[in-house]
């Protein structure tokens, strides 16, 4: 099976990376963007089982390891069969 | 007294860590591999700066979970000293043995440079052989020391006394200019609560002779010989 983990800063950490991409965005004339923050995006594969069992997993893995939740949130999607 | 210096795939300060205890505090000193599951019987471990692990994922974050790392935590839980330098601070914050976080630069620029420090607090196992609010010079080299915390622990830090050491001017003006890094409070080094764990951004290792430029970081080395040959004769 296949998940996708997003792991995105918090609301109110500083993103400088982020802040940097919109001046640059407002450079090129897109004056009405208002915000960027940039994230990671993670591609899992595991091997099949219960979805509620691999919920767990990624969650307790995401939490440990994939985001440090003093800066991040994480966002967990998963994908049966495949 | 003994030192040990913790070494993992990508570490590259873990030498001059070394040579310092070795050579100029004449100290013995023994490296330690990341893959070891126990500690040697040492005094005090420095986890020393690079980019361990490459830096994948996040600064300091697969370090945390390498073998020795349990070890190093028990002997932090145990009141031994620990001195993280510029990963070795990522490290221990993604350990938890540290609070907070070390986010990318504000400028977003990797920063090498000599920066001044005023030795906030000097009633620490680090800082007892600075003078009370010292102006001391010491080389940064990171790209992600830029130091974020919740509210509640940065009140917690300050009204603790953990805050060692923050960036400041030439005459200890402490202003944005100042901070290389965007570090919240100017903070460049704390301590844990019970004040034995030490992660700080500024490199010691790299002005502890005056060949290098400087002496500002042997203080710190004095200071933690001192405490313990201090704790020993008690």
């Amino acid at each position: 099976m296949k998940a996708n983990v997003y792991v995105t800063l918090k609301a109110g950490v500083l993103d400088p990376q982020g802040e940097t991409v919109k001046r640059s965005l407002h450079l090129m004339g897109n004056d009405d963007i208002e915000e960027v923050r940039i994230g990671k995006f993670i591609q899992i594969k595991m091997r099949n089982q219960g979805l509620e069992q691999a919920r767990r997993q990624l969650e307790e893995i995401s939490d440990q390891l994939l985001a440090n939740p003093v800066i991040e949130d994480f966002r967990v999607e998963l994908a049966e069969g495949e | 007294m003994k030192f040990g210096v913790v070494v993992f795939p990508g570490s590259n300060c873990d030498a001059d860590c070394f040579y310092t205890a070795e050579k100029v505090l004449r100290e013995e000193v023994e490296y330690i591999w990341h893959q070891n599951n126990h500690l040697p019987a040492v005094d005090a471990l420095i986890i020393p700066g690079g980019f361990s692990y490459g830096d994948y994922l996040r600064c300091g974050a697969v370090a945390r979970f390498s073998n020795i790392m349990p070890e190093i935590v028990k002997f932090a839980e145990n009141g031994r000293l620990v001195l993280g330098i510029c990963n070795g601070f990522q490290i221990l914050t993604e350990a938890k043995l540290l609070p907070g976080a070390l986010l990318r630069n504000d400028s977003l620029k990797f920063i090498c440079a000599d920066v001044y420090l005023k030795v906030e607090n000097n009633n620490s196992p680090f800082t007892n052989a600075y003078q009370p609010g010292e102006i001391i010079k010491m080389p940064v080299a990171h790209g992600e020391g830029n130091y974020f915390c919740d509210p509640e622990t940065l009140a917690g830090l300050k009204n603790e006394g953990r805050i060692l050491f923050t960036y400041c001017g030439p005459e200890g003006e402490s202003a944005a200019e100042y901070n290389p890094n965007g570090s919240l409070a100017n903070i460049a080094g704390i301590v844990n609560k019970q004040g034995n764990v030490l992660g700080m951004m500024p490199h010691p290792e790299r002005c502890a002779e005056t060949i290098l430029g400087g002496t500002d970081g042997l203080t710190l080395f004095n200071s933690i010989c001192g405490w313990l040959r201090k704790a020993d004769s008690k």
